[in-house]
C-alpha cells in the first residue's frame, strides 16, 4: 500500500500524540518513536499504534525468566528502584519522576538490549518498546 | 678509571634501589590511603549505573581484560557495551589497573587476596544481611565508595557491628 498524504499526516500525529501524552516535560527524542513505530507496522499487520496498558502489564510479568522490570525497578516506575544482584539503587524510571529518562535514544537502545537479554532472553520486539515507553511517559507523579 | 667505573656502577645501583623503594612506598600509601580516584565519565555512566565504579586500581590489568571480554554475560547479566563508550573503558582500565599481584582468576574484585584481608573481620551474618545482601554493594558500608574513599573515617557497617 502506497502512503497518502492523509496516512503520513495520521502516523506523523499518532507520534506526536505520544509523546505530549503523559507527563509533561517528558521529551522521548522523536525520530526514535517513529522509527519504533515503523518497525512495529512492519512486524504486524493492523499494528494499532502503541498502548501505555499494554506496556503496563508487560512491565508487571515475567517472561520465561526469574526476572521481570519490577525485580529491579520495583512495582511503580516513579519510585527508586534496586539492582537484583548488586543492591545498587536505580534512579526511577519514569520521566514525571526523573525528567532526564528516556530523552536519549542511544541510552534508550543500550539499556532495552541489556535488560530485555536479562528478562526475556531474547532481544524486545519494536511494540514491546513502544508500548513500555508509552506507560512510562504516562505516568505522573 | 676503574674507581671510575666502579663508582658509576655503585650510583646506578643506589638510584635503582632507590627508585624501587620509592614506588614501593608510593603503593603502599595509595593502597592504605583508602582513596581511589574515579574520574571518568564513561566509566562512571557505563559501569557505576549497576555497581559502584570499582577504582581501576583493584585488579590488574589482565583481570579487566578478562571482563571486558566477556561484558554480554557480566555475572549473570547483559552489560554490552558499544563502542566508543566500550574503547574509552577499556583504555581507562588499563591506565588504572593495578599492580600483577592483583590479578583474579575468577574476575571477582572480591575473591582477592588484598580484599579477602581488608575484609577478614566482616561475618558471614552481615555479608547475608538484607543492607549488604552482596560483596560487591561496596556503599553499603563504605558511604563515599561512590567517590573512590574506602577509608575508615566514612565506614558505618550496617548493624553497628563488624560481626
Amino acid at each position: 500500500m502506497r502512503k497518502t498524504p492523509i496516512r503520513t499526516c495520521t502516523q506523523s500525529a499518532l507520534v506526536v500524540l505520544l509523546i505530549f501524552a503523559g507527563a509533561a516535560g517528558a521529551e522521548v527524542p522523536a525520530d526514535y518513536l517513529r522509527s519504533l513505530d515503523a518497525a512495529a507496522r512492519a512486524d504486524t499487520t493492523g499494528f494499532a499504534g502503541f498502548s501505555a496498558a499494554r506496556g503496563a502489564t508487560w512491565f508487571a510479568s515475567r517472561h520465561g525468566t526469574d526476572w521481570s522490570c519490577t525485580t529491579c525497578h520495583t512495582d511503580s516506575p516513579l519510585a527508586t528502584g534496586r539492582h537484583a544482584t548488586t543492591g545498587r539503587s536505580i534512579a526511577p524510571l519514569a520521566p514525571a519522576a526523573n525528567p532526564e529518562r528516556l530523552t536519549d535514544a542511544a541510552k534508550i537502545e543500550k539499556w532495552f538490549r541489556r535488560n530485555c537479554n536479562d528478562v526475556l532472553g531474547r532481544a524486545c520486539t519494536p511494540a514491546e518498546k513502544g508500548d513500555v515507553i508509552a506507560y512510562l511517559t504516562s505516568l505522573k507523579r | 678509571m676503574f674507581d671510575d667505573r666502579r663508582r658509576k656502577w655503585l650510583d646506578g645501583i643506589a638510584w635503582t634501589a632507590g627508585a624501587v623503594v620509592l614506588a614501593m612506598l608510593v603503593d603502599t600509601a595509595v593502597a592504605e590511603s583508602h582513596r581511589f580516584p574515579v574520574d571518568n565519565a564513561s566509566y562512571q555512566s557505563e559501569c557505576g549505573s549497576c555497581h559502584v565504579a570499582y577504582p581501576p586500581a583493584m585488579l590488574g590489568a589482565g583481570t579487566w581484560q578478562g571482563i571486558m571480554r566477556g561484558l554480554d554475560r557480566h555475572f549473570g547479566t547483559d552489560a554490552s557495551l558499544g563502542d566508543p563508550a566500550r574503547a574509552r573503558v577499556e583504555a581507562y582500565l588499563e591506565a588504572g589497573a593495578g599492580p600483577a599481584r592483583r590479578e583474579v582468576a575468577t574476575l571477582r574484585i572480591s575473591d582477592s587476596s588484598w580484599f579477602r584481608k581488608e575484609h577478614d573481620e566482616i561475618g558471614a551474618a552481615t555479608w547475608r544481611s538484607a543492607a549488604v545482601k552482596s560483596p560487591a554493594n561496596c556503599g553499603a558500608c563504605h558511604r563515599q565508595a561512590d567517590r573512590g574513599d574506602f577509608g575508615e573515617r566514612n565506614l558505618r557497617v550496617p548493624g553497628g557491628s563488624l560481626r
